[in-house]
């Protein structure tokens, strides 16, 4: 090989890695990304089951059932609809009825209840999900805390 | 009346940073020394108004005058010393400061170290320094004023974040700004030998110390936030992928490629426009970072949209800063002669190969980060991008990444001889396969992948030994003779296999926890047991207590193993009064480089509680790594050759075999 030969050999090696690269960020996005919802977006375009979505919206009031040992049931609702929740794990320290919250999950085939493996809330009193807070000034639901800043 | 002067010295700070962005500069064209030598002064002047400045902001914190504002918000009479100290960087404001104060320190260090830098490289580069400075002197003056007023005084603050109560975050925030900050003076010094015009050997040999210290302390910095967000948020942890995660560690990545390439430049002179690049784009990240944390937008749209201001202008400061060097760059770049020729396999070319791996890596990280924000600002659609996306695409980058690590010391610049370094590195090979069974077997199950990923880090670490024995000449030479070789190697030489030994060490720790960690979630009563990791978990109750400003219910766990009791540990739930919120603090005992993580969930109406228990083994180690890679940090700072002040090339002390680490 000459020179000339070589490095067009090192470049195209190097341009190989980049494509491969770029391959796997398109397919990791393809699997991993999840699509926001509230409880009245599924009701008008249903998401198939098994597919991995954010579920976001206010803790029903009165809806918080404790099963057994750390299974928990609650309702997420936006004021137009209600979706049915379940969750096994620690609920943050800040989940509480009334409150914002965002649940990461999917629904069981044949079952309108979501299957959340994840709550998240943050650690701030006034933190209101950004996207659950964006949606339900939008709705009218909620009026939005003013920063005290 | 102390806090006016404060705000003062900061208008003071403004003014001298304009001079500094213009003087200095100027004197270098007109070939000026009376001029250029106004750098110097000037950027010691700057730090130490910002010192004062930083002072007061702290004394006033220290005292709790809560007629200042930024006091009154982040700050309450009960909070212990130590975090009325951090509450000065506990909040944006304060924050802020700190970010200028340790620019400023940087400036100032170059200006009182940097004797020995050409007069115009040197006035050059402070005034790029001048330029940032100038910039977030003004941001803070006009956005994020810390010494705002309130008339008339409350008579109590509203307390610090209780999640920031912690020790971790008294220095956590210090060390990772000395990092992304620290970043700033191989940039000053890029676009300075952009805008000379001129670069070579001796230009990566005045940067590579800036960039190791920097290095550094952005490595222990996040490390030191890693450790906090698992101990301190009761998730269990100790990666999230969190944007304000990733923010720090793109510029590390996009760092530690740039130290790699500065070594090739070095030596080699070959790499030097892509090095140039390098440090351009590090601490563009850096300041990406900054506009991610700071601006609001990764929290919440909602606080961006009440106060744009903050956003815009630091979006203002991102474009200006990073469009101007890029643009530079491609005007200038094109003028500078490209150096050295190498083989493919050679140490340039494994060197190559890193930086092609780093930067790769860095864009994916970049990408996963932004792609969510863009996509919102373009179509309003919101996706989130999840620990899963990262995991796939970086994850896989690394593997090839690590595996090459242990060769690239092993192979001679300009032409290498790979089979060599493989028959050379063989043995380290088959110990950390061998190794990595043991310690398969030793565990409570798992899966058999984990021993690919063990065996994997072990190299990394075998791998630095070889190179250390190979130089020393251990088996070739008599011991006498090995050990007093040992003993003459360069400490970069040590430095080097520090960092690759931590390296793996880390690997080592994440793929132990990723492989055979439990965890369990149960309602427990008192005495029930639960088992981790070999050991016994019993809940013996909950009592009450108070802390100096908060409320607690704390469980108490008895941990045996066979039997016998091996600790005790409380776990609990705390409400901090002043704010009316509650945290978890989870409770953790270290057994050797592992440990057992009791964290608390709610209470049952038949006097149960929701606990979640983690046996993570061996999760010391990522840590631990982390901590090496930093002593490897400073061991090659330590080096004659780096200090500054040192002759730049002096005579080797002994033949070819005690050639240079790097």
């Amino acid at each position: 090989m000459t020179r000339k030969q070589k490095r067009l050999a090192v470049i195209a090696a190097g341009m190989g890695f980049i494509a491969v690269a770029a391959m796997l960020v398109l397919y990791a996005f393809s699997q991993s990304i999840a699509y926001f919802y509230m409880p009245a977006d599924l009701a008008n375009t249903p998401v198939p089951p098994e597919t991995r979505i954010r579920l976001g919206g206010l803790v029903g009031e009165g809806s918080v059932v404790r099963g057994n040992g750390s299974t928990v049931a609650f309702s997420v609702t936006d004021g137009e609809g209600t979706v049915k929740v379940t969750y096994t794990g620690l609920l943050p320290d800040l989940f509480r009825e009334g409150q914002g919250v965002v649940t990461e999950g999917k629904f069981e085939p044949g079952s309108d209840v979501f299957q959340a493996d994840s709550v998240l809330a943050k650690h701030d009193e006034n933190y209101m999900p950004k996207e659950v807070a964006d949606r339900l000034k939008e709705k009218g639901v909620w009026a939005g805390q003013e920063q005290t800043q | 009346m102390s806090v006016e002067l404060g705000h003062y010295a900061l208008v003071l700070a403004l003014a001298v940073a304009i001079l500094l962005s213009i003087l200095p500069m100027w004197g270098a064209r007109r070939n000026d020394q009376a001029l250029m030598d106004i750098g110097s002064v000037a950027a010691v002047v700057l730090f130490a108004l910002v010192a004062f400045s930083f002072g007061v902001l702290a004394h006033a914190h220290l005292v709790s005058d809560f007629s200042v504002r930024n006091v009154w918000e982040n700050s309450h009479s009960l909070v212990p010393t130590l975090y009325k100290i951090s509450g000065v960087w506990g909040n944006h404001e304060g924050s802020m400061l700190l970010w200028l104060l340790i620019l400023t320190l940087f400036s100032a260090l170059v200006a009182l170290f940097g004797r020995n830098l050409p007069d115009r490289l040197r006035a050059d580069a402070l005034s790029v320094q001048g330029w940032i400075s100038a910039a977030f002197a003004l941001f803070i003056l006009l956005t994020s004023n810390p010494f705002q007023r309130l008339s008339p005084a409350p008579a109590e603050g509203q307390d610090l974040n209780p999640v920031l109560q912690d020790v971790g975050l008294a220095i956590h925030p210090p060390l990772l700004y000395l990092g992304y900050v620290g970043f700033s003076v191989c940039f000053s010094f890029a676009i300075a030998a952009l805008i000379e015009g001129r670069i070579d050997a001796a230009w990566a040999r005045w940067v590579r110390p800036w960039t190791l210290a920097a290095w550094t302390f952005l490595t222990a910095g996040i490390a030191m936030g890693s450790y906090w967000a698992y101990y301190e948020l009761g998730w269990g942890g100790w990666w999230f992928w969190d944007p304000v995660e990733n923010a720090s560690f793109m510029p590390w990545l996009a760092g530690t490629a740039l130290l790699h390439s500065a070594l090739v430049m070095e030596k080699r002179e070959a790499l030097k426009i892509w090095t140039i690049l390098l440090a351009i784009l590090t601490f563009s990240l850096s300041l990406l970072g900054t506009f991610l944390v700071r601006s609001g937008v990764l929290t919440s749209v909602h606080a961006f949209a009440t106060d744009p201001t903050r956003g815009v202008f630091i979006l203002a400061i991102l474009v200006i800063f990073i469009g101007g060097a890029l643009s530079l760059f491609a005007f200038r770049a094109p003028m500078l002669n490209a150096g050295g020729l190498f083989a493919p396999i050679s140490r340039e070319g494994a060197l190559v190969l890193n930086n092609l791996i780093l930067t790769v890596s860095t864009a994916t990280v970049l990408i996963g980060t932004l792609y969510p924000l863009l996509l919102e600002a373009l179509t309003g659609e919101k996706i989130s991008v999840g620990p899963p996306f990262f995991n796939l695409t970086f994850g896989l980058l690394m593997v090839p990444l690590l595996l090459a690590v242990p060769f690239g010391p092993l192979l001679a610049w300009k032409r290498a001889d790979l089979l060599g370094a493989l028959q050379r590195l063989f043995v380290a090979a088959g110990l950390s396969f061998a190794v990595a069974l043991v310690f398969y077997y030793d565990q409570y199950g798992g899966p058999v992948m984990a021993v690919f990923g063990l065996a994997a880090g072990l190299f990394l670490v075998f791998g630095a030994l070889t190179d250390l024995w190979l130089r020393a000449g251990f088996g070739r030479l008599s011991t006498s003779i090995g050990l007093r070789r040992l003993a003459g190697l360069p400490r970069s030489a040590f430095g080097t296999a520090l960092a690759h030994m931590g390296l793996g060490i880390t690997v080592l720790g994440i793929v132990a926890v990723t492989a055979f960690e439990t965890e369990h979630v149960v309602e427990m009563k008192p005495g029930m047991s639960v088992p981790a990791g070999g050991y016994s978990l019993t809940f013996d109750g909950m009592k009450s207590a108070v802390g100096p400003n908060y409320t607690e219910d704390r469980g108490h766990f008895t941990i045996r193993r066979g039997g016998t009791v091996k600790a005790d540990v409380w776990s609990s739930k705390r409400l901090y009064t002043a704010r009316r919120m509650p945290t978890t603090e989870a409770g953790i005992v270290t057994f050797g480089l592992s440990q057992v993580y009791v964290s608390l969930g709610d209470l049952m109406a038949d006097g149960g509680i929701v606990v979640r228990i983690w046996w993570k083994p061996y999760i010391l180690c990522i840590w631990g790594g982390a901590l090496v890679m930093m002593l490897g940090g400073f061991v090659s700072l330590s080096d004659r050759r780096l200090r500054v002040g040192a002759p730049s090339r002096r005579a080797r002390p002994a033949g070819p075999a005690l050639e240079p680490a790097e």
